[in-house]
């Protein structure tokens, strides 16, 4: 009988997905899926070959500072880093003196209240503070940006598919849109406002080129500031502020895969021990 | 309930007998996993996942209980201070990345388990309750992951909540009122973020309590085995200890080589880039996925896309529980009075098939909608109702089964001596 009941309620389920399978096909047929522009121009990042990339990666210290002063120098205008502290930065090579300094001297000041009236006011950072938001709230950050919201870079890496290698691309990858594209897709045209750029999920992006020419930043440790080599920087140092811990958790990781391994051999070693004799 | 020849405890220390007298807790732990529990002596890897699983699940109440010190539940900081524990709480970021990856190991072993017990008929007589609480221990999962997952409030967590709880809408004339009564609102918010953490909280410890019927249940016919031929005298086992907590113990140290290297080294692997956005009720992200354990049971709600008497979201949802409850009936679909899989030539083939069709399922659940994917989808999840409820009952009553070893012991020694077990059954 349970059996019965069983072929019965099986049968069912095998009807009602054959008649959902003929209906997919009757649409795939009658009306095909149609290719879009997103489709067929989005291109993946490739690879730059950070060295925080691999099983053990590490920063490049020097790497991650130029990197900090391209986001000072750049992208803090419009993007905000709030899960990162100042004191955070002594991680990547900064002395207690030079994060005060970067503190205090931060353009834009850290939101408080004028101990006197209790009236909204700002105040200078301090190594304690997280990097403050360039706009007061969301309102204003798409009042300033075209409605768009600019995302807050703390996690962008770990936020986006094969994140280091996609911000760098994206920042590279700004380009008119191509002629194919418009032939292919006549209403696939970049809309008024936006810029075309391949590595964008929906190929127009709302943020206009932020490297625009080379020696934007000025680097003090005398490496050429390509556009190129800007770009590969700051997604080293997103790569940082998003997996601060990268370093340590890759230097616990080799110990405990050493000890583990040894331990394998060994309770290996006992098993033979304890069944030595015993056919099995 | 055991063997006759199994080992009795006798404490010889004053003070374990005082013990015994007192509060026999020792001599229930020798009985259960101890000397005391004879256990074929056949056992191969397979039945390692048990223990696995047990491990897995400390590993998580123990990384869990650190986590929720320093865990908000509420929407407005939940996000933040899964950051903090990230980057300002000492090895948080470990133990945020052992108990993410750990519900994956957990999930892991356990489907290996449950594999285990399809091939060798572990769920048959006289061992249904066993597969019955087995059931029950996968549910409680299944809802421990999915609210744990909502926990870090990124995008992910958002709207596989808003998707999974619209599940219950798909009732019909009640469904929306229960949705809004268990979300305690319209929509995800702080009641349902902190009424999943509760939640959350608790039900590893009502999985706990299963485990320990689960075990109990074990314990009164005894472990299956390989062949899945009864245990006939004492020549047939061993003594669980030393020999399988031996055994247990290279499983245990592979289980968490692999486990260290995975949060060590590739800790975001199995996880989505959108969860590392903060939660945005405005904004739907392109794909919603769960996560991979539950992929093929997403792809079975997703294929049934036809209205037939019922809507398609109903037969959808239905599907889905369902493929997961008919697991409870198994013991009485299938009445093979044949265990292991390895003696039944027919039945084998289909557990394969079995196997690719739900990675397939797997494939398509994470899979974008085309009309390519949904149809493998819908001939997949076909496949995986036809497969228990269909070809099962109707295999285990024509099949022809080959002939089974005489016992375990007999089973052994042809092995050893490299010639089959029929051949020794017909000489002896």
């Amino acid at each position: 009988m349970a059996r019965l009941i069983s072929i019965v309620i099986g049968a069912a389920f095998v009807f009602v997905l054959a008649l959902a399978l003929f209906g997919t096909a009757r649409t795939a047929i009658t009306d095909p899926a149609k290719e879009s522009a997103e489709h067929v121009f989005h291109l993946h990042p490739e690879s730059i070959g950070l060295p925080s990339a691999g099983l053990f990666g590490k920063f490049d210290r020097q790497q991650v500072q130029r990197g900090f002063a391209v986001y000072k120098e750049v992208c803090a205008a419009c993007h905000s880093l709030k899960y990162v502290a100042f004191r955070d930065l002594t991680k990547i090579g900064y002395s207690d003196a030079e994060v005060k300094a970067i503190a205090n001297q931060w353009a834009i000041e850290q939101p408080s209240v004028n101990p006197e009236t209790g009236e909204a006011a700002t105040r200078k950072n301090l190594p304690s503070d997280h990097f403050p938001s360039p706009f007061a709230n969301e309102v204003a950050a798409r009042a300033a940006n075209n409605n768009a919201l600019p995302p807050d870079l703390s996690l962008i890496t770990k936020a986006r598919e094969d994140g280091p290698n996609y911000v760098h691309a994206l920042i590279t990858g700004y380009r008119n849109q191509p002629a194919e594209l418009l032939k292919e897709f006549p209403g696939a045209k970049t809309p008024p406002g936006l810029h075309y750029n391949p590595y964008f999920a929906n190929l127009n992006i709302a943020m206009p080129p932020p490297l625009t020419s080379d020696g934007q930043v000025t680097y003090s440790d005398g490496t050429k500031a390509t556009r190129d080599q800007m770009a590969r920087d700051v997604s080293a140092f997103l790569t940082w502020t998003a997996e601060p811990n990268l370093e340590a958790r890759h230097a616990a990781g080799l110990a405990a895969v050493i000890f583990l391994m040894i331990f394998v051999f060994l309770t290996w070693g006992a098993y033979q021990n304890v069944w030595r004799g015993i056919e099995h | 309930m055991s063997f006759p020849w199994a080992k009795h405890y006798e404490p010889k220390q004053p003070l374990m007998r005082w013990m015994d007298e007192k509060l026999p807790l020792p001599r229930l732990v020798y009985n259960a996993i101890g000397a005391g529990y004879p256990v074929p002596r056949n056992l191969n890897y397979f039945w390692n996942f048990g223990v696995l699983a047990g491990a897995a699940l400390v590993c998580q109440i123990v990384t869990g209980v650190v986590l929720a010190m320093h865990y908000a539940a509420n929407g407005a900081v939940a996000f933040g201070s899964v950051e903090s524990i990230m980057r300002d709480v000492n090895a948080g970021w470990f133990l945020r990345y052992a108990h993410a990856n750990g519900a994956s190991m957990f999930l892991a072993v356990v489907y290996i388990h449950i594999g285990r017990g399809l091939y060798y008929g572990s769920y048959k007589a006289p061992r249904e309750m066993v597969w019955l609480l087995g059931v029950v221990i996968f549910l409680l999962m299944m809802a421990t992951a999915f609210m744990g997952y909502v926990l870090p409030w990124g995008q992910m967590s958002f709207w596989g909540a808003q998707v999974i709880t619209g599940f219950f809408s798909a009732i019909p004339l009640v469904g929306e009122t229960i949705r809004v009564w268990l979300l305690g609102g319209f929509a995800p918010d702080n009641a349902a973020l902190n009424r999943f953490f509760s939640l959350h909280y608790l039900l590893p410890f009502v999985t706990a309590g299963v485990i320990i019927l689960h075990i109990w249940a074990l314990h009164i016919p005894g472990s299956n085995n390989p062949t899945g031929v009864d245990v006939k005298g004492e020549q047939d086992t061993v003594p669980f200890h030393p020999y399988y907590t031996a055994k247990d113990g290279v499983g245990v140290a592979v289980f968490f080589l692999i486990f260290a290297a995975l949060i060590f080294f590739s800790p975001n692997l199995l996880g989505h880039p959108d969860n590392y956005i903060e939660a945005n009720p405005l904004s739907t992200p392109a794909h919603i996925v769960p996560e991979w354990y539950f992929l093929p049971f997403y792809a079975i709600l997703k294929s049934f896309t036809a209205d037939f008497l019922l809507p398609a979201k109903l037969w959808g949802v239905l599907a889905m529980f369902g493929s997961i409850l008919l697991l409870f009936f198994l013991p009485w679909i299938d009445n093979s009075p044949v265990r292991s899989a390895n003696y039944r030539p027919t039945y084998r083939w289909f557990l394969v098939v079995l196997l690719i069709d739900i990675l397939v399922l797997g494939y398509v659940g994470g899979a974008e909608a085309t009309a390519r994917n949904v149809i493998m989808g819908q001939i997949a999840a076909g496949y995986y109702f036809a497969h228990f409820l269909i070809i099962l009952p109707l295999v285990s009553a024509s099949e022809r089964p080959r002939p089974l070893p005489n016992s375990i012991t007999e089973a052994v020694l042809a092995k050893h001596a490299g010639t089959s077990p029929a051949k020794t059954a017909m000489a002896g």
